[in-house]
């Protein structure tokens, strides 16, 4: 996973409360069962027109000129909620985009978001409507994004920024410590019987 | 003798399964169960085949095709979404490589997960289970600790056994206070995620609690914490009660009996503290409606529209002031996790008896939650009713719950459904979709037109 440390980049606004993961990727637009060719469908009902044509829509943020490689999104309040589809922060990625930042974010989503390298960013509403189109730095080791001469601290837990900015395989890290987990096991077999299963196929 | 520290039931069942820390100061949570379906499971077997990585313990990983499997008659691993059946034949060959359980297509058990996990009594109190699928809090009607997560996750819980954590907030939600006819679990969490907003619960695990919460049937409270995703919430819980325990008696994958004492402490102690408490009048709840494109769009089915987003309001076709109430419809449906379990069939049956829907009405469907609750209504003749009744009777899957089963209806077109989301397009592009209990789905069936199921009991 690529680590994030510090972005600067122009920050495209979506800033619409509610935004669902269906929105961001329809469920007709997971075509296979892969984790690529999602970009094309990113929005797909916002941002075209006639979505089988693919007709633009001008009006939509990400159809803009200046959203030109933008790599930061900007939401409203409980960004990605609804359906768990990975595919949606799949698609983000695809697009281009490495860092969303809303005043809340759906829990599933932020977590989806934190195992694909995107960071995402809880600020205020007040701080966050003035960075639109503006070029801002994220930095991640600071905790603080940067827009003209305004900084705003965000917070973030200890484990999800070491995991960005190591760009860590969060698979790769918990397989070290298999042996603990393993003890733990034999002894919860013991303690609670049953949980563990037989093959019954 | 040491005091123990009063703690939540969620707080028990987190520290009984805390592996260890992490560097920073996370938790390695060990996973119980892992349910996987064929629109994300799919994806996550093949990732973890290709990196090489085993499940770590298959005989506790199950999986099922519910999705986008079509549930008209005689299905097979067609689809009517275009690219679907592909989904279908890879999960099969994914699940049969990892060696995990799959109810396939056709199987017996073939149901939504989050219905035949609790039937199949592969959810149990006091353990974790997760799914990549955002309903998987359903499963918390159980006491257990479920949620939904991602594909990235559910490999890892796959491949380690654990899930690397931080530790979410309490909330407990207190429902006072007996229900009036009518009103069912449906309208006790849209008046929740109504006067508290669809982000309400971000970040908590939310305990359901009351005199009215206690009152609910197992199936009742699934449908209650069904809808705490819709909150935000990691995932909705209820401790479990005599009924749960009888809910579960003879379950197939379900412990012989209930008899430890363990079980009896899956509850939160007096004196636990909550990080937030919310109380709700059960009795002063009438039947909820959507109103709008969020579930935070609801309101009682007898009030006015009120002042939301402009663009909900152009979305739906409904201004601010306007009555829900006489409002036309197009499309009625019963079906998904959230509200397709026998007991939700039974009251619809029972209201529709003898009564037919509306001519207007261009399409009404039944969609059993799973094979085995199709069974028990046939078994009951509940699908003579509702065929009866002008319903269309279907396999189980999750149907017109979201647009993948693509089937849909023209651009504007208005449903009254029980699922439980409302976003623009959830049910495919221009639909608008009105989300409700069944007892108001059948009631504006008849009527053609959003109406208040409380009149028809009048009537009954
Ligand atoms: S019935 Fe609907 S909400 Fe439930 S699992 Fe299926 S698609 Fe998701």
């Amino acid at each position: 996973m690529t680590p994030f440390i510090i972005l600067s980049s122009r920050a495209a606004p979506l800033l619409r409360d509610n935004v669902d993961t269906d929105a961001i990727i329809p469920s007709r637009e997971m075509k296979s069962t892969g984790r690529t060719g999602l970009a094309d469908g990113l929005f797909a009902p916002w941002r075209y027109l006639d979505a089988a044509a693919r007709t633009p829509d001008p009006e939509f943020s990400l159809n803009r000129p200046e959203a030109s490689g933008a790599q930061i999104l900007l939401g409203g309040a409980n960004f990605g909620c609804g359906s768990s589809r990975e595919h949606a922060v799949w698609a983000l990625a695809e697009y281009g985009m490495r860092c969303v930042i809303a005043p809340s974010f759906a829990p599933i989503f932020r977590a989806n978001c934190i195992r694909n390298g995107l960071l995402p960013v809880t600020l205020p509403e007040a701080a966050i409507a003035p960075m639109a189109w503006q070029a801002i730095t994220v930095d991640l080791p600071a905790q603080e994004v940067r827009c003209a001469d305004a900084v705003h601290r965000f917070e973030i837990e200890p484990e999800p920024r070491e995991m960005l900015l190591e760009g860590l395989d969060a698979i790769d890290l918990t397989l070290k410590s298999l042996p603990a987990i393993e003890d733990w096991t034999s002894l919860d077999r013991k303690a609670r019987p049953w949980v563990y299963l037989e093959r019954t196929q | 003798m040491t005091v123990q520290k009063a703690k939540t039931l969620f707080e028990k069942i987190w520290d009984a399964h805390h592996v260890a820390d992490t560097a920073t100061g996370a938790s390695l949570i060990a996973v119980d169960r892992v349910f996987l379906h064929e629109r994300t499971g799919a994806a996550a077997l093949k990732s973890m085949a290709a990196a090489k990585r085993p499940v770590c313990d298959p005989a506790r990983v199950f999986a099922v095709m519910d999705h986008i499997v079509d549930t008209r008659p005689g299905r097979g691993d067609g689809t009517l979404m275009e690219g679907g059946s592909a989904f279908i034949t890879e999960t099969r060959a994914a699940a049969k490589a990892a060696g995990i359980t799959l109810f396939d297509v056709n199987d017996r058990d073939q149901g939504i997960t989050h219905v035949i996990s609790p039937e199949l009594g592969i959810v149990l109190p006091g353990l974790t289970l997760v799914a990549p699928d955002s309903h998987t809090c359903t499963q918390g009607a159980l006491g257990a600790l479920a949620w939904g997560i991602g594909s990235s996750e559910a490999e890892h819980a796959m491949a380690t056994g654990v899930l690397r954590l931080d530790r979410p907030k309490t909330m407990r939600v207190t429902y006072r206070g007996k229900l009036a006819p009518g009103v069912t679990a449906k309208d006790m969490v849209l008046a929740l995620i109504a006067a508290n907003g669809a982000g309400g619960g971000a970040g908590h695990v939310v305990e359901f609690a009351g005199e009215a919460v206690r009152a609910l049937d197992i199936e009742a409270r699934m449908t209650l914490c069904n809808m705490a995703t819709e909150f935000a919430a990691m995932t909705g819980i209820i401790a479990p009660d005599a009924r749960t325990f009888e809910y579960l008696a003879d379950r197939r994958y379900a412990p012989e009996n209930f008899d430890e004492p363990y079980w009896h402490t899956l509850r939160t102690d007096d004196g636990a503290r909550f990080d937030r408490e919310i109380e709700i009048d059960a009795a002063a709840l009438a039947p909820m409606v959507s109103w709008g494109t969020s579930p935070e769009h609801a309101m009682p089915v007898d009030g006015t529209v009120p002042q939301g987003p402009p663009r909900a309001h152009d979305y739906i076709g409904l201004d601010a002031g306007a009555p829900l109430l006489g409002t036309p419809i197009d499309v009625a449906f019963i079906g998904s996790c959230t509200n397709a379990r026998i007991s939700d069939l039974r009251r619809a049956a029972a209201m529709l008896k003898g009564r037919h829907i509306a001519p207007s009405i261009r399409k009404a469907l039944v969609v059993p939650g799973s094979s085995a609750v199709k069974r028990a209504a046939e078994a009951e003749g509940l699908d003579a009713i509702f065929t009866a009744a002008g319903f269309e009777w279907r396999a189980s899957g999750c149907s017109l719950c979201f647009f993948a089963g693509g089937e849909s209806f023209p651009e504007g077109s208005r449903t009254v459904s029980s699922t439980n989301r409302n976003f623009e397009g959830r049910q495919g592009p221009g639909i608008r979709t009105h989300i409700a209990s069944p007892e108001t789905v059948v009631a504006s069936a008849i009527a053609g037109m959003i109406a208040d199921p409380r009149e028809l009991l009048v009537g009954n």
